[in-house]
């Protein structure tokens, strides 16, 4: 399968294979007006099938949702057809309405406005907490 | 401008300090009558509370100033709908500090964020409830001398507890404090707190029988199974006579322990116990003044 490479833009590759859509999804790529490619199970020399996502376009990509979803991921920043800056993520410190609060007692699920904070509380075991009722991540 | 919302935002050196304003006070309450004149504090309880509402009440009234508020949602704007955030706004318009109660958890810190004065969580739902932990420690220091090298058994509802939260985070801070955690299987510590306890290599031990571990204990902190915690009525009848405290039970407890309960209780420590130079619960009730006054003291920052 042939996607074309492109001029200026983003590609965020090394997606563990099936949570491209996600991704998709929680960047919102749906609304942006430029080609957006997402490739599903493309084979990886280091994971045996990886996603890549390809926006032709320049966007602010929200770092914080990726290495929340899926810290293995690289952002290539394209210029004139040239990878020019590739990043590596980390988990997060800190999520803001990336995920929702689930303890029906917190006061974010009762109030709309407010927005979704999350803290890492456990690097090692990946837990986040709700900022108002500490309750973990699910 | 500083809030109170965990207690764990007050450094050990901090609480110690308000302990000493605290003895300071009962030892010269004149001197503190008129410290607050002119000062207003707002009480917004949004869930009823009969105990922590009249504390902070009696302790600006005794520190010179005076009191707004309101003690049930229903008869604030909240009942047509107005946000934590804009209630904050608004009082900040009338108040110098403001003691929030919220059944949901994480208010007052919504409070905060949107104040323009002092906020002092006064209970969030089974979350947090800084000053009643103030009003524990102050009683644990009267009594012991020192937070630190104590036995503690927690007894009841672990899980619901917020005073038991607040209460192993304040202590855990301290050096060889080992607690006991007494629950039936469906009220146990939630695994965060443990977690975190581990994390600091703080003992724990945790046992469905208070009698045998009675022995053991410096500190014994009942609670009450609360009604307004569970969803299921049923659940609720099943579990809340898990643990009674009776004079009988206390044979092997040592001489010098102190029981402690945030109250109101219903039924989990016996009537006969009161007057055991053993109970400190009516002690805690006044500690819990004094600590709310040294406590509005700091954050109005008059001294």
């Amino acid at each position: 399968m042939t996607v074309d490479s492109i001029k200026n833009g983003i590609v965020i590759d090394h997606i563990t294979a099936h949570k491209g859509m996600k991704i998709y999804e929680l960047l919102n790529l749906d609304r942006l007006n430029a080609s957006v490619a997402l490739i599903q199970n493309a084979p990886s020399r280091k994971n045996g099938r990886k996603d890549i996502i390809k926006i032709d376009t320049d966007f602010e990509v929200n770092t914080d949702i990726l290495g929340f979803v899926d810290p293995n991921i690289t952002v290539n920043v394209i210029r004139e057809g040239k990878i020019v800056k590739k990043k590596t993520l980390e988990l997060p410190e800190r999520l803001k309405n990336v995920i929702k609060c689930k303890n029906p007692r917190c006061i974010t699920c009762t109030e709309q406005e407010i927005d979704h904070i999350f803290t890492l509380a456990d690097k090692e075991n990946r837990i986040y907490r709700c900022l108002y009722c500490e309750s973990a991540a699910k | 401008m500083r809030s109170l919302i965990d207690i764990l935002e007050l450094s050990t050196a901090e609480l110690e300090e308000l302990v000493a304003t605290a003895e300071d006070i009962i030892a010269d309450p004149q001197k503190y009558a008129h410290k607050c004149d002119g000062k207003k504090l707002a009480t917004l309880f949004f869930e009823p509370s009969t105990r922590t509402r009249l504390s902070f009440e009696a302790a600006m009234y005794e520190l010179g100033g005076n009191v707004l508020g309101f003690s049930e949602a229903q008869s604030s704007s909240t009942a047509k709908g107005e946000s934590v955030a804009d209630t904050a706004k608004t009082v900040s318009c009338y108040a110098d500090i403001i003691a929030m109660r919220h059944p949901k958890e994480g208010a007052p810190l919504v409070a905060s964020l949107n104040a323009s004065v002092p906020v002092i969580n006064a209970g969030d739902g089974g979350h947090n409830h800084p000053t009643q932990t103030l009003a524990d420690l102050l009683t644990i220091h009267r009594k012991k001398g020192r937070f630190d090298n104590l036995t503690v058994g927690l007894c009841g509802d672990l899980k619901f507890g917020r005073t038991v939260h607040s209460l192993i985070a304040a202590l855990s801070r301290y050096e060889n404090v080992n607690f006991v955690l007494i629950s039936p299987r469906e009220l146990v510590l939630p695994n965060y707190i443990k977690e975190s306890l581990k994390s600091k290599n703080i003992t724990f031990t945790e046992t469905t029988d208070l009698q045998a571990i009675m022995p053991d204990l410096d500190i014994l902190y009942m609670t009450r199974v609360q009604r307004e915690r569970f969803f299921n009525e049923e659940e609720y009848l099943r579990l809340k006579d898990s643990y009674i405290l009776t004079p009988e039970k206390l044979y092997n407890a040592k001489t010098d322990l102190s029981i402690l309960h945030p109250l109101p209780r219903v039924n989990e420590i016996s009537v006969a116990i009161d007057s055991d130079p053993r109970a400190c619960y009516f002690d805690q009730v006044l500690n819990g003044k004094y600590m709310r006054m040294a406590l509005i003291l700091k954050l109005l920052e008059v001294c």
